[in-house]
């Protein structure tokens, strides 16, 4: 009897812990959506006055980014809060703790509530933002996405500030792998969550740039969810169900830092397997410096982040417009002109070409 | 409501010790005064009145929309977890079932199904997903928490495999048709409620009513406070939990199926990780997870302060860490406050154990 007790008064803790670790995981998993606020002029909405260059002074942009953990994507918002801050107006961050579309709608629907004069957005899905985005563009709020754009079509009509061309990222990426493994052997790609626009747009150019490279092969698209555990697993399934892989590319910063940190603990596999994808400089330099990473390539996020911040606020204004070449002035970085819609993509602008970082460079970048 | 139709877990139980002392056989005046359901109503006005006197916009009638474009499809699967728990069951495949149900939708709806059969064949993969659960939980006597968790990916790997990586509708595909896209952009015509809230209140009475006011409802409190005895007293316990999961699943479809017109768009990822947030609300609506306690107003109300502490906090611009604590704290209190009351039951020779913690020879 006191045997039967004692397991079921295990049991029944048992059962405790598992309430206490569910409403600890809630902590993890509830996907509300708030922000952090930072005000680089005056407050307040739709009560912007023009000055002398005709943007507007206190312009309210919201910036939602995919999550606010993303490191990226916090580079790219302090560009974004640089240029509002030297144009008067204030930047809102807001967004979830993980990167869905149910985390960002909240976000959008503050921005819509607040009378903002712009969001910029990373959308976590093409299509699933575009209901609320279309009602923030109907209440005369401007729409803009950068990093990953979204698919609205017409409603609503926005502005994509891309990275990089597309296309020069997924050739560019395959060729610089190529060079690595002399142009043969099996490959894969660790990308992030299954949805990315941005993700799925590079490897559509990486497979068309692979039919130049006959001898490489693509032999599987693992997804690891811009998740540094849910990378390391879909990397290790990767590597036991392909033993004789040449080569990696990770489009994704979190992944290509899980991948380089596993590499570099078991230093065997770096004989045949080469990394290389999109990455962060300052994540990335101890492994290109003890040589687990040869070569990387990205953007400076924080200018792609400025580079949003004087669009919204020239469309905001009403001093650059959505039809192609029409141009406006992006502070530090000089003048841009509004690309023609094109390939799935609306109108865009494009922030300039990736930069290769490997052992010269790496260490002189602080992003 | 429910004090007379669902007894409280202490009436229930006291029979079941040895020696049930005076006191303990009828509850203390406090707990009779301070039932569950009067605590969230405090704390609801405490959070509509944290709103809006924090927030400028809180007020303002188009935050009722929002928060039920944000949470209605959440509280419509809260329902079928609350008559789950009840019976000492679980279900943590229900935003995958979510996910699925959209994801197949999704799927036809590209391959040029009209969208009626589409919707009915989303249905009904909820019929069977959830049979599955059920057949799995009563017939194999497995606990239910593994077999969800279980299904949870299964589910889930599905509806990857009918999407991949693609949103559905792609620039080729028709558009979703506009009478359904439009619950994700306007409210029902005369108020400022989301479909989503009219649908989820309808259902809502409607699960009031069969847990509170039938037998069928008194037979599910049984079958968690006490499944043995609940199988003797002649209650189909097996059956009852099978149909719960076919209920479960078909309402889980169901909220895919809204979440997809909502969004005028589905991926494979659609609700992904939604399971806690679903328990969560259940838990602090004040049902137990051990079962045999809990009520549907008490999950009503739960759905309202979870929805507008999130709009405010979302409005405030509070770092979402920072509300994850709030709602996460909530519902540690949830679950701490009740178990206070039975840490002496618990150092009694029996006590209340969750079913889905039980061995099949334990089980019902």
């Amino acid at each position: 009897m006191k045997r039967i007790n004692g397991s079921r008064t295990l049991r029944r803790q048992a059962a405790m812990v598992f309430a206490a670790v569910l409403a600890g995981s809630v902590i993890a998993a509830c996907s509300s959506s708030g922000s952090s606020s930072s005000a680089g002029g005056a407050a307040g909405g739709s009560t912007a006055s023009p000055s002398s260059t005709g943007i507007k002074k206190g312009l309210v942009v919201y910036f939602i980014p995919k999550d606010t953990q993303n490191p990226y994507e916090v580079l790219a918002d302090k560009g974004g809060e640089k240029a509002l801050s030297e144009l008067g107006g204030k930047v809102v961050v807001s967004s979830g703790t993980v990167d869905t579309a149910a985390a960002q709608i909240p976000s959008i629907q503050a921005a819509i509530q607040a009378h903002a004069n712009a969001i910029v957005i990373a959308g976590n899905d093409a299509k699933a933002l575009c209901p609320s985005l279309n009602q923030a563009a109907q209440q005369g709020i401007k729409v803009l996405s950068f990093d990953s754009d979204v698919a609205c079509g017409s409603a609503p009509n926005h502005l994509f500030i891309n990275q990089a061309d597309t296309k020069t990222i997924g050739t560019s990426e395959v060729d610089i792998l190529a060079k690595q493994i002399n142009s043969t052997g099996q490959i894969a790609i660790l990308s992030a969550a299954a949805s990315a626009t941005n993700q799925n747009s590079w490897i559509v150019y990486m497979k068309q740039q692979l039919q130049k490279y006959p001898n490489m092969k693509l032999v599987k698209i693992v997804y690891g969810n811009d998740d540094p555990a849910t990378s390391l697993t879909v990397l290790q399934g990767l590597l036991s169900a392909y033993p004789n892989l040449r080569g990696i590319i990770s489009p994704t910063t979190v992944g290509i830092q899980a991948a380089a940190q596993y590499l570099n603990t078991h230093k065997s596999l770096l004989n045949k397997l080469v990394l290389t994808g999109l990455g962060l400089p300052s994540q990335m330099k101890p492994y290109v410096l003890d040589g687990t990473v040869k070569e990387f390539e990205l953007w400076n996020p924080s200018n792609l982040g400025y580079l949003a911040g004087y669009a919204a606020a020239a469309l905001a204004s009403g001093t650059a417009t959505l039809s192609p070449g029409s141009a406006f002035t992006a502070g530090s970085l000089g003048s841009y002109k509004v690309l023609a819609a094109a390939a799935g993509t609306g109108p865009s602008v494009v922030l300039g070409p990736p930069t290769v970082f490997d052992k010269s460079n790496v260490a002189s970048f602080n992003f | 409501m429910s004090s007379e139709i669902a007894p409280p877990a202490a009436d229930m139980q006291a029979p079941e010790r040895g020696q049930p002392s005076a006191a303990a056989s009828r509850p203390p005046w406090w707990q009779m005064a301070v039932r569950w359901e009067t605590g969230l109503v405090v704390v609801l006005i405490a959070a509509l009145l944290f709103g809006s006197s924090e927030s400028a916009t809180f007020t303002s009638p188009i935050t009722l929309f929002y928060a039920g474009i944000n949470i209605g499809y959440i509280a419509i699967m809260a329902l079928p977890m609350t008559l789950i728990m009840v019976t000492g069951e679980i279900d943590l495949s229900v935003a995958s079932m979510l996910g699925m149900s959209g994801a197949l939708l999704g799927n036809l709806w590209h391959h040029g199904w009209p969208i009626w059969p589409a919707i009915l064949l989303a249905l009904a993969a909820g019929v069977l997903g959830g049979g599955l659960n059920g057949l799995l939980v009563t017939r194999l006597g497995l606990p239910s928490i593994a077999v969800t968790i279980g299904t949870l990916t299964l589910f889930r790997g599905v509806a990857e495999i009918l999407l991949g990586s693609q949103t559905i509708p792609l620039a080729s595909d028709r558009p979703f048709p506009a009478w359904l896209t439009k619950i994700g952009v306007v409210p029902v015509s005369g108020t400022e409620l989301s479909y989503t809230t009219v649908i989820f209140i309808v259902l809502a009475i409607a699960c009031g009513i069969v847990l509170h006011a039938t037998p069928l409802g008194r037979a599910m409190f049984a079958t968690g406070l006490q499944p043995e005895a609940a199988r003797f007293a002649g209650i189909r316990v097996a059956r009852i939990k099978f149909w719960l999961y076919v209920f479960s699943g078909i309402m889980c479809a169901f909220a895919g199926i809204l979440l997809t017109a909502q969004n005028s768009s589905v991926s494979y990822n659609a609700g992904f990780g939604l399971e806690l947030n679903v328990v969560a609300i259940v838990l602090l609506g004040g049902v137990s997870i051990f079962g045999g306690r809990g009520t549907i107003p008490g999950v009503v109300l739960s759905v309202a302060i979870v929805g507008s502490l999130q709009m405010a906090l979302t409005q405030m611009n509070i770092d979402p860490n920072v509300q994850q604590i709030v709602i996460g704290g909530l519902l540690l209190i949830s679950v701490v406050i009740p178990s206070l009351g039975r840490v002496a039951r618990w150092l009694g020779p029996s006590g209340h154990k969750p079913q889905w913690a039980l061995p099949k020879r334990h089980r019902q």
